[in-house]
């Protein structure tokens, strides 16, 4: 049996759930982000295998605008969770509850 | 030859991924996350696209890994103890795995793909660099040129971010 477009798209939505549970189960922020980052790459999985199988090269390409936008998103959230600690010297979510009342 | 490496590969990307989520300290949860994305890397190779994975080597486990790995060093924070689970997460995580199961099932099910066949010999699109080059710089020059403006507005925005601003009231 040889490898097909199915299996890679299998490993892409396994790699998505676990981002996914790890958003919603962990409190540390830096750890919901890694987990974001983990449901980007999930994505970009799913588009190069796409790209491979049906031999266009847009999913490919959409995977190099992924990667753009993935490092700016990273430098900005970083920011902002230091900023956050410095103002509050946490970074857990459930103490992170200004908004609550 | 090629399946066994497929195997191989999806099986460190999804059991790094695991130990990412379930890791206590946030030092190993970003060195998980390196070896996932290496894994993510040697995927990218069996699918051809090798510029692609030098890419993701280079920005993801070169770049963010290390900002991560940084800003948790800066940080300093304990792991702390573990607080048991609001009863909101857990019904929200009862009714997303629900789904997703659903999903998978349905997926494995229904959803297969005729996937092409692959003779040996037709080379793969993502393996020919200069194809990138065509596509960007013709079909996607205004996302490139987007994309260029995103990245300087997002300099600007963390140096902005990391100035102190003093006198400012703090939010209680």
């Amino acid at each position: 049996m040889t490898i097909g477009l199915n299996d890679y798209l299998l490993v892409s939505v396994l790699l998505f759930a676990i981002g996914f549970f790890g958003v919603l189960l962990r409190k540390n922020t830096l750890i919901v982000y890694m987990c974001l980052e983990l449901m980007l790459v999930a994505t970009t999985v799913a588009l190069v295998a796409f790209s491979r199988y049906n031999r266009t090269a847009d999913g490919n390409v959409f995977v190099f605008f992924i990667l753009t936008v993935a490092a700016a998103e990273v430098a900005v959230g970083l920011a902002i969770i230091v900023a956050l600690f410095r103002r509050r010297q946490t970074v857990q979510l459930d103490e992170l509850n200004a908004l609550k009342n | 030859m090629a399946n066994l490496l497929f195997y191989l590969f999806s099986a460190i990307v999804l059991g790094t991924a695991v130990l990412v989520v379930a890791s206590k300290n946030a030092v190993n949860s970003a060195m998980f996350f390196l070896i996932s994305l290496m894994g993510t890397a040697c995927l990218f190779v069996l699918l051809e696209a090798y510029l692609l994975a030098v890419l993701l080597v280079l920005v993801y486990a070169g770049a963010v890994v290390a900002l991560f790995l940084f800003i948790v060093m800066l940080l300093d924070m304990q792991g702390g103890e573990r607080k048991p689970f609001s009863r909101a997460t857990i019904v929200a995580s009862v009714i997303a795995a629900a789904l997703l199961g659903v999903g998978v099932m349905s997926f494995l099910k229904h959803g297969q793909i005729a996937s092409p066949v692959l003779e040996a010999n037709t080379p793969a699109v993502g393996a020919v660099l200069k194809l990138y080059a065509a596509q960007l710089f013709t079909t996607y020059l205004l996302p490139v040129q987007v994309v260029g403006f995103l990245l300087l507005i997002a300099m600007l925005g963390v140096i902005v971010l990391s100035k102190r601003f003093e006198g400012l009231e703090d939010i209680k």
